[in-house]
């Protein structure tokens, strides 16, 4: 018998649906998958196999029924546990959320639910989804199951902040896993561990019931290992929500039934200020590679220009710790989550106590940060300012794309690296989000697609943004990588 | 601009987030690295540009006038709301005293 847990969501969709295997025998599977890596790979903040299997059980009686079974029908997943999951713990891997279970659940997941899908467990991640690396976790780092290919055993890091999702996937813990991504935090973790996550138009995926990092960078997507998964399971989670405001009330395109790889007629932008200096030569060579794999699939490639590309990444780092320091108020120690009250401590004592206890240092300096730059007196000159660069960036991608369909570039500008590497330098690892992060502050669809190998046997992906709404052009251009590049790389088990 | 150990002590009890002195010394060349890379912002001419508000352009709504309209985010669930509450007596959340 094939081992399940090779399989993807679209082969475990059919599987079930012609009756190959039971979703219950596809829950178990990667139950045990699950179960076996939690103590090398720390994915998993808390497991939840019941819940899948108690999902394939309907799936498997619908079926017995001669019922549909939905989208993601029989289809196990991992969830970043930034989604609030009703009476599952929610911690967005911080202390301060520490035993919260929710009494709601969030629309993407229940969407996901409904369309047939069910919780393997809720995925580790950098806190607050503030990290390159999953370095920030409350609940200790997420080890990729990726290893150099020089012998030693160096513990890599999976990428952040969706780290638990993408060495879950990787690994083979779940067939996909929702990530969210606020300045590259799908794509990046993706590129680190050869798999394929895309970010769609802000607004695509409604945000109510997510925990909230910075409200207008903050989207929802799928990770999965290729990029026909990606656009099952994006069907799945899109969609209108009254209950966000900036919800797109669109109807969700057929996503998946409208792949195509021909990309004759298609136009693709290679934007210059992403080409460097001292760019790392294995990721000059695979969007060298990307690019010949475009040309043959048919595209005309042109050359493009996104003059204000050095700028987003210190305008995101203003934009997204200004809204975190507010949304993250809530936290206070009243309503929910940790409460740390000092003997004979007054209000605002239990506030700031709570508030040292709960939070790790990354959300500190980004609360800090966001509370400095949106101060009386600063608020001009950081804050304006970095909206102002902001509508500059976005009408860069609009003059792109009046010459070009879709923008490819490298994800990250370097494999993945050593947990450890870049922990004690904020403005480095931030620097691993360079290439993702103008594409989120102008709300664009993107992905990330694996090319191939660098020279230490690590993966790397490339990117392709594309314009607001066209989740089609972008998913299509990664689909005609996909399949030039061939990607089957996967981490040898050490786990 | 950079902050000093007074300001860094300021933004920290602005942000209700209690330091002690030894992570007040360790923050001050941390933050000062980050805004002094930011910095770089104030090279971009930016006359005549609007400050971005919305990503993609989009309609704020207004919900139908009805209480209740969404079971999820309506009332009458105090023990759903007060259910996480690290403290709560009588259907109230519960604080330290605030008046003496």
């Amino acid at each position: 018998m094939t081992d399940l847990t090779e399989l993807g969501v679209a082969q475990i969709r059919d599987g079930v649906a012609k009756g190959d295997f039971t979703a219950v025998e596809v829950a178990e599977a990667f139950n045990a998958n699950v179960a076996a890596a939690q103590d090398a790979l720390n994915a998993f903040i808390v497991a939840t196999p019941e819940k899948a299997v108690e999902a394939a059980k309907a799936t498997d009686a619908k079926r017995a029924k001669g019922e549909a079974l939905g989208g993601m029908g029989g289809v196990p997943i991992g969830m970043k546990d930034l989604f609030a999951t009703v009476g599952v713990q929610t911690t967005a891997a911080s202390h301060i959320l520490e035993g919260f279970r929710p009494e709601y659940e969030s629309t993407v997941s229940q969407k996901l639910w409904d369309a047939g899908a069910g919780m393997l467990g809720k995925l580790n991640l950098d806190q607050f989804a503030m990290g390159s690396s999953n370095e920030t976790s409350y609940f200790g780092n997420v080890i990729s199951p990726w290893r150099r290919n020089d012998g030693g055993n160096a513990s890599l890091a999976p990428g952040g902040s969706s780290g638990g999702s993408s060495a879950a996937v990787s690994a083979r813990l779940c067939p996909a896993a929702t990530g969210t991504d606020t300045g590259g935090s799908i794509r990046q973790p993706a590129a680190f561990t050869g798999i394929t996550g895309i970010k769609p138009t802000y607004g695509r995926c409604s945000r109510w019931g997510i925990v909230a990092f910075a409200s207008s960078l903050d989207q929802a997507g799928p990770m999965a290992r290729d990029t026909r998964d990606c656009a099952i399971m994006l069907e799945a989670m899109a969609g209108f929500d009254p209950k966000d405001s900036t919800s797109l009330d669109m109807p969700v395109p057929e996503w998946e039934a409208n792949l195509s790889a021909d990309m004759k007629g298609k136009k693709v932008g290679i934007p210059r200020e992403y080409r460097m200096d001292g760019m790392d030569e294995d990721v000059l060579k695979s969007w060298d590679d990307g690019i010949a794999w475009l040309k043959d699939a048919g595209a005309e490639i042109v050359d493009i220009s996104l003059p204000h590309t050095r700028y987003a990444l210190p305008a995101y780092y203003i934009i997204a710790p200004a809204e975190a320091s507010s949304n993250l108020a809530r936290y206070d120690g009243v309503r929910y989550g940790l409460r740390d009250l000092p003997e004979g401590a007054n209000l605002q004592d239990m506030y700031a106590a709570t508030r040292a206890a709960g939070f790790g240092a990354e959300v500190k300096r980004r609360i800090l940060i966001g509370t400095y730059v949106l101060s009386a007196g600063f608020y001009d000159a950081y804050y304006t300012q970095a909206q102002k660069v902001r509508t500059l960036i976005s009408l860069d991608f609009k003059n792109a794309f009046e010459s070009c369909d879709v923008i490819l570039a490298p994800t990250a500008p370097s494999a993945a690296f050593a947990l450890g590497e870049n922990v004690d330098d904020p403005l480095k690892m931030y620097l691993n989000d360079v290439f993702a992060v103008p594409a989120s502050l102008a709300g664009l669809p993107a992905m990330s697609v694996p090319a191939g190998l660098n020279r230490e046997g690590l993966p790397l992906g490339l990117q392709v943004i594309g314009r607001a709404f066209d989740e089609q052009g972008v998913l299509n251009a990664g689909l005609a990588i996909e399949q030039r590049a061939g990607f089957v790389a996967k981490p040898e088990k050490w786990w | 601009m950079s902050v000093d150990t007074a300001t860094v002590a300021k933004i920290a009890s602005l942000a209700r987030i209690k330091v002690t002195d030894q992570e007040l010394e360790a923050m001050v060349p941390e933050l000062n690295g980050i805004l002094a890379w930011v910095e770089q912002l104030g090279e971009v001419d930016v006359t005549g540009v609007e400050p971005m508000t919305a990503v993609i352009p989009n309609t704020l709504r207004l919900r139908d006038d009805v209480i209740d309209a969404d079971p999820l985010t309506g009332g009458g669930i105090r023990d759903k709301v007060l259910a996480n509450a690290p403290a709560a007596e009588h259907g109230f959340f519960g604080v330290p005293k605030v008046i003496e």
